[in-house]
């Protein structure tokens, strides 16, 4: 029986906390390798089978699908009992202001916060393993991309992953055999990447995590999981499961056919068909305690149903909740010999947290009006993107920010929206009647929306410790944040304002509102992009950092960080991808020194 | 992140907009004295956990609360924003008007802020109406109607005394635009073709190209 109570747990070799990305990939690392594994996940079970609405238009929702403090995606969105606020677990804030503030959004559901996300999928590049020997700012990472390019390779093959090797700086390339085709570029795709081009912006394949093609069922086992006939026959019987995109429906909202990666339709089937995984939903762990010998025995959980506390015993413990929350399990994990929180011999527990920069500009581009229709849903999300392309510009110190960015963007004839026809009248002067429907039908398409995701370098001040007051409605003390971006981030959210200005002016196009200067105002307040990593991050010194490169905790062998709080640096791309192959190396390390009996 | 999201900034920005409109005319509603205080809405929302797979109407979640007169209005304001034509219907006659009462029913602060500005506004268009042509809003013939709204359909060229009904007038505007092009007619009008199932992405057909000037080969650099 894989999903468990807490009066049927078992005997386990390793507890992992949390179901998303890292808890997903753990889990599945570890049961496809024989090591019995107990997941444990706050929220409740959660079927994308069953519970995706795939072909809802947004008629047939509350408020036309709109968001709402109750869903702020979205009625539609693949978010359960999660946002910024989730009801009855607050958090604190230093302060209150957009430049002060930290949002942490959470979702309380089997799968986590990838039953939702953007599927956007980028490998780091060797330098960003190794910022602070590149530039002297923040910090290395203990291992380099060498060392995490075999993991890269295999998550991109086990989750599927589009696009293209294009040789770009600091962009690595996929060996052979990793990467699907990347979806055909809409019309708004190709006049942006034409025109970014006049101004020296390389515009190339998106990599999303999403199936242009059905994986091959054949050969990807054998290089996943060599030697291992088991888990090869249960991985090609689940690869066959997944469908390929059929270019339709927004993935936000998860997919119901396994057309794009989340955990509960990728990692967590084929780990249940082993029989070595169970899972513990609705339990929300606050402490890891400990043995004899100063070893992590299990965790301490409240059982949602009940409000009663329970204990899950195990060999080896892996934080995977988010970097945040298992921050919180660790500092709320006090003992006689650790009053600071477990694992936090440096103090640097809490410390270093970072978001990803965000900023947009919206334009409208008088060619892409009144085409003719077609079909542009695609794969939902960005065909194409701008990786960084000033290195060595900024290398030399002319931009003023030492990080770089990348560009996310999207144009079309997506399906309508509350917001596509609103707000129309700095190009229609006012329009109404027959004149705004014909407003409305030219203008649709043609807007262009541009996201700048950036890399912050860790501060001092961005961090997060224990409320001394507030508990959430499990009596478990909450998370106050502290939050302060610095220069070098501000000034690249001003570059990217004129930057997609630019491309909206190469484009023939208009930008909608104002085009900041200030990248103070420009930015989005900490947080928002859904991007946080850091707060116990791995490096080569025990005094610095709270895990060595592994993820192993420092001051307890047997207790792992599997999740972005490990990450001592954060860059432009998003972590989700990075969290995988890290967790994949992780649960790796924890097999090999289990079979050792080192654990 | 990704995902498509109303950016709490768009949503503050509304509300801030909407009050400020408000703060800059507080005479809306000019001797309706019951229009500073209007009923309240549902108290409770969806929650955060409701059932996606469900077919929602207007009225399934929390009750309709406009009253018949406040219809009248709304509707005559929404077909003169939205009207048919001899391609598609008018937004009253694909829903518009209960969906708007849906939208103003709704507990959630944005709809809040909206029901203010949405039921001031539509007894601001009936006093405005009779006070100009001696009758209701919805009883005034197309050129009464749109005698009034030239004054308000844009805010930045609308009187100083107009602000307020200029800021309803485009709000109504764009719920009902948001209403009427998330309805399938309206999906239909807007020509927008998509949420069915395709065996391959074929990207834009050559015709597409060739009006923004690229061409047929295109493909990213």
């Amino acid at each position: 029986m894989p999903f468990v109570t807490p009066q049927t747990l078992g005997e386990y070799d390793v507890i992992v906390v949390g179901s998303g990305a890292a808890g997903g990939q753990t889990a599945y690392t570890l049961a496809m390798e024989g090591a019995g594994v107990l997941m444990i996940e706050a929220g409740r079970n959660y079927t994308p089978e069953s519970e995706t609405p795939m072909f809802h238009a947004p008629h047939l929702a509350p408020l036309r699908g709109t968001s709402t403090p109750d869903k702020p995606f979205g009625f539609h969105d693949a978010t359960v009992d999660g946002g910024w606020q989730v009801p009855g677990e607050p958090y604190v804030n230093t302060s209150e202001d957009d430049a002060g503030r930290f949002d942490w959004w959470r979702a309380r559901m089997l799968g986590g916060r990838t039953n939702h996300w953007g599927r956007y999928s980028f490998r780091n590049g060797p330098y960003d393993f190794k910022p602070k020997s590149r530039d002297g700012l923040g910090f290395d990472w203990p291992l380099g991309y060498e060392e995490l390019a075999p993991y890269y390779d295999k998550v991109e093959m086990l989750i599927g992953v589009y696009g293209a090797n294009d040789g770009l700086e600091n962009t690595p390339n996929s060996p052979p055999g990793c990467l699907l085709p990347p979806p055909k570029p809409r019309v708004s795709d190709l006049l942006i990447a034409d025109r970014a081009k006049r101004l020296g912006i390389p515009v190339v394949a998106g990599h999303r995590a999403v199936l242009t093609q059905a994986l091959d069922h054949r050969n990807l086992p054998r290089k996943l999981h060599p030697g291992n006939a088991n888990a090869q026959a249960l991985l090609a019987a689940h690869m066959q499961r997944r469908a390929a995109c059929f270019w339709a429906t927004p993935c936000g909202r998860g997919c119901s056919v396994g057309a794009n990666y989340q955990s509960t339709t990728v990692h967590l089937p084929p780990a249940l068909a082993t029989g070595k995984l169970d899972i513990l939903v609705n339990a929300m762990v606050h402490e890891v305690f400990l043995g004899k010998e100063g070893k992590a025995s299990g965790v301490r959980f409240v059982d949602k149903a009940t409000g009663s506390t329970g204990e899950a015993r195990a060999r080896a413990v892996c934080l995977a909740a988010s970097a945040c929350e298992s921050v919180r399990i660790l500092l709320n994990s006090k003992g006689a010999r650790h009053p600071e929180g477990l694992a936090n011999s440096s103090g640097k527990l809490g410390r270093y947290l970072m978001d990803t920069v965000g900023t947009s500009v919206q334009g409208q581009v008088p060619l892409l009006e009144d085409l003719p229709p077609h079909n542009e849903d695609g794969a939902s999300g960005g065909h194409l993107y701008a990786p960084w392309w000033a290195y060595g510009e900024q290398l030399r110190g002319k931009l003023g920010f030492a990080r770089g960015y990348h560009i996310e963007f999207q144009g079309g004839r997506t399906m309508p929206s509350m917001r596509t026809a609103a707000g129309l009248e700095w190009l229609t002067g006012g329009s109404y009647g027959h004149r705004f429907k014909q407003d409305a039908r030219r203008y649709f398409g043609s807007m262009v929306n541009f996201d700048g995701r950036g890399e912050m370098i860790p501060n001092e001040h961005s961090r997060c410790e224990i409320d001394p007051v507030v508990k959430d409605r499990w009596g478990i003390p909450v998370l106050r944040f502290h939050w302060q971006w610095s220069e070098h981030e501000t000034r690249q959210a001003a570059h990217m304002q004129k930057t997609f200005a630019a491309i909206i002016g190469a484009m023939g196009g208009r930008v909608r509102g104002e085009v900041l200067a200030d990248g103070a105002k420009a930015i989005a307040p900490g947080g928002s992009i859904i991007h946080e990593v850091g707060g116990a991050i791995m490096g080569d010194d025990p005094r610095s950092s709270v895990t060595n490169g592994y993820g192993q905790a420092w001051d307890v062998p047997n207790l792992f960080v599997a999740d972005g709080a490990t990450f001592p640096s954060n860059a432009d791309k998003n972590p989700t991808l990075t969290i995988m192959a890290l967790a994949w190396r992780s649960a790796d390390h924890l097999l090999e020194r289990m079979r050792r009996r080192e654990l | 992140m990704a995902t498509p999201r109303i950016d709490r900034r768009t949503t503050i920005k509304w509300m801030l907009a909407a009050s400020a409109a408000l703060r800059v005319a507080p005479g809306l509603g000019v001797g309706g004295a019951q229009a500073a205080q209007p009923r309240a809405a549902a108290s409770a929302g969806y929650g955060t956990d409701p059932d996606l797979m469900r077919l929602y109407e207007p009225g399934d979640v929390w009750p309709l609360s406009m009253s018949a007169a406040e219809r009248r209005t709304a509707t005559a304001l929404c077909d003169l924003i939205i009207p048919a034509d001899a391609e598609s219907p008018s937004a009253s006659d694909v829903g518009v008007v209960a969906f708007l009462d849906e939208w103003i029913s709704a507990p959630y602060p944005v709809q809040q802020t909206d029901r203010q500005t949405v039921l001031q506004g539509l007894l601001w268009l009936d006093e405005e109406a009779q006070r100009r042509f001696r009758r209701d809003f919805a009883a005034l013939a197309a050129e009464g109607m749109s005698a009034i709204c030239d004054e308000i359909c844009y805010l930045p060229r609308a009187p100083e005394r107009l602000k307020a009904a200029a800021a309803f007038f485009a709000r109504l505007r764009d719920l009902a635009a948001g209403g009427y092009y998330t309805s399938p007619e309206g999906m239909r009008a807007m020509r927008y073709v998509g949420n069915v199932a395709l065996p391959r992405f074929d990207g834009p057909p050559p015709e597409v190209l060739r009006r923004v000037g690229l061409s047929d080969d295109a493909s990213p650099p």
